[in-house]
């Protein structure tokens, strides 16, 4: 009996020792895990403020290979962008597009050198109110479909369209301040007040000055309603009126009044863009008084990285001559994404351009990248 | 013309009302999805075996070493952040029996692409599932403009629901 009872406490015994071990145990491993979340802390809190640096680089760049019937096959880098973007405060940032065009630029005595290097964007941008914000300095212009978005994935054809190119006239940046914001869900706006175009003989991608030494006698009154109110869809209508587009140099008034307006509709894999744009402008009496242009453009994605694309497009820079100097397109092609910010293209394009009687047919490749 | 645009303005400038780009603070967000009755977070610490396939959703590395989350149920809630055009994007999105119950931006730091933001976008990923090979089995229609803001937004649905069937609150797991 005595041995029983000395076994029974043995066992108690040894079983307060294994408790007490086991206790101890857990508490070392308790301890182990708190140093590991502690340092995956650490180590997450450092990575996180490295990441996170108040100035940004991006860019975006196209190489253009254009075949196209009676002139010599081309080759061309024709942009390498960057942006540099700061950010001061959650609500003060800085933001910046420099362009080098055609790959080169020389200093020659009659400026025939080809490439550009160009200033497109430099601004800063108050969120002065959680859904609206000021600009200051030099930006694009808020029209159109390509103006402000061009990056080479966000767009179908190897070259941009040349309604967008020859009348709006993308890409048109002025300098100035703008206001835009949300009005209610899905409905935008933008009012800017900039300096403008420089013509006088109603030449609209001519007038661009680019804020070089920009002539601002008189300035470029823009107003767009944006509605993007459901997934997949845009529609959005630009006004823009300067007093005088050739900035007092002509002896009569040179009112310029910009109207364009575009939808943007994507339903699964099919798309569809149409766009027009027109000028009035008094004063003259080249034709050029009137300019317009429109163009429609059917997209079918066979895959999240491939698509097919059409697009019909007529502009004309003196719509008001008694001939017709209309310029019609079709083009033809696809994009092929590797990667969401790399792109392959090709199309084939057919201008009929009845100002010069002469037709343009070939084809194009290009491979375009945004970062 | 030139009095209406100076005219509108002034309007704008006079009439601006302070408001933030914190559309939920990410703490109310967890707090709806449990009605108040909020489990303790868990952890899913970033295996080798899972970052090979998170690096092919996202495009890149994750940038931490562990996920948190809070789960309940056959339900898992994430606060998952990407960066869109050049700042990160909070979003929170809700699991539950494997598909996305519910995707909410919670911050919004773009200057421009904040439609993204309205239920006209997010509920496209309502009762979206995942495939075997990590893609959302619905497509999803973007905003023009935003691409990169609803990219973002995209890779972080098909990350947490990638994420969730790593937890016990799957229903494969």
């Amino acid at each position: 009996m005595m041995t029983s009872l000395s076994n029974v406490t043995l066992a108690a015994t040894d079983s307060e020792e294994m408790w007490n071990t086991i206790k101890k145990q857990q508490a070392q491993i308790d301890a182990l895990n708190a140093k590991i979340e502690a340092t995956a802390d650490a180590m997450e809190s450092n990575s996180s403020s490295s990441s996170q640096s108040k100035t940004t680089i991006g860019g975006y760049g196209e190489l253009h290979y254009n075949n196209i019937k009676g002139k010599d096959a081309a080759i061309d880098f024709h942009r390498f962008v960057l942006f540099f973007g700061h950010k001061f405060t959650d609500k003060i940032k800085f933001y910046s597009e420099f362009e080098l065009e055609h790959a080169l630029v020389k200093d020659t005595d009659d400026g025939s050198n080809g490439g550009e290097v160009e200033l497109e964007q430099a601004f800063i941008d108050f969120n002065y109110a959680g859904n609206h914000h000021l600009k200051a300095g030099l930006f694009l212009i808020p029209v159109g479909i390509i103006n402000e978005t061009h990056e080479p994935p966000t767009f179908y054809g190897v070259e941009r369209n040349n309604v967008e190119k020859q009348i709006i006239p993308a890409t048109w940046w002025e300098a100035g301040l703008g206001f835009n914001g949300e009005i209610s869900p899905g409905l935008q706006y933008d009012v800017a007040i900039t300096s403008g175009l420089n013509n006088t003989s109603g030449s609209i991608r001519s007038g661009r000055q680019k804020v070089a030494k920009a002539t601002a006698e008189d300035l470029a009154y823009t107003a767009r309603i944006k509605w993007t109110g459901v997934a997949g869809m845009e529609f959005a209508t630009t006004l823009q009126y300067q007093t005088d587009l050739s900035q007092g140099a002509s002896t009569t008034a040179n009112s310029a009044l910009l109207i364009e307006a575009h939808a943007i509709v994507n339903m699964g894999k099919f798309g569809i863009k149409a766009l027009y744009a027109q000028w009035d402008i008094d004063g003259l009496s080249n034709g050029a008084e009137e300019q317009n242009g429109y163009y429609i453009e059917p997209t079918f994605k066979i895959t999240d990285s491939f698509g097919l694309f059409a697009r019909l497009s007529e502009y004309d820079k003196t719509a008001a001559s008694s001939t017709d100097t209309s310029v019609e397109q079709f083009d033809i092609g696809f994009n092929y994404w590797p990667h969401e910010n790399v792109v392959i293209k090709f199309d084939y394009q057919n201008q009929d351009n009845n100002a010069s009687n002469s037709t343009a047919k070939g084809y194009n490749l290009g491979v375009g990248y945004n970062f | 013309m030139r009095t209406l645009f100076i005219s509108c303005f002034l309007f704008l400038l006079t009439h601006s009302v302070f408001a933030d780009t914190i559309f939920k603070e990410p703490k109310q967000f967890i707090d709806e999805t449990f009605q108040q009755k909020v489990p303790k977070p868990k952890v899913i610490w970033l295996t080798k075996k899972l970052k090979s396939p998170i690096k092919k959703i996202l495009n890149h590395k994750y940038r931490t070493l562990r996920v948190r989350y809070w789960g309940q149920h056959n339900k898992t809630a994430w606060i998952l952040e990407e960066t869109g055009k050049e700042e990160p994007i909070t979003v929170g999105i809700i699991i539950s029996n494997n598909h996305i119950e519910k995707v909410q931006i919670l911050i919004y730091r773009e200057s421009r692409g904040g439609e993204v933001r309205y239920p006209f976008f997010t509920s496209q990923f309502n009762k979206t599932h995942l495939t075997n090979d990590h893609k959302l089995d619905k497509h999803i229609d973007g905003i023009t403009g935003a691409t990169l803001s609803v990219n973002a937004i995209k890779k972080l649905s098909r990350l947490a629901l990638f994420l969730h069937q790593q937890t016990p609150f799957s229903k494969n797991h």
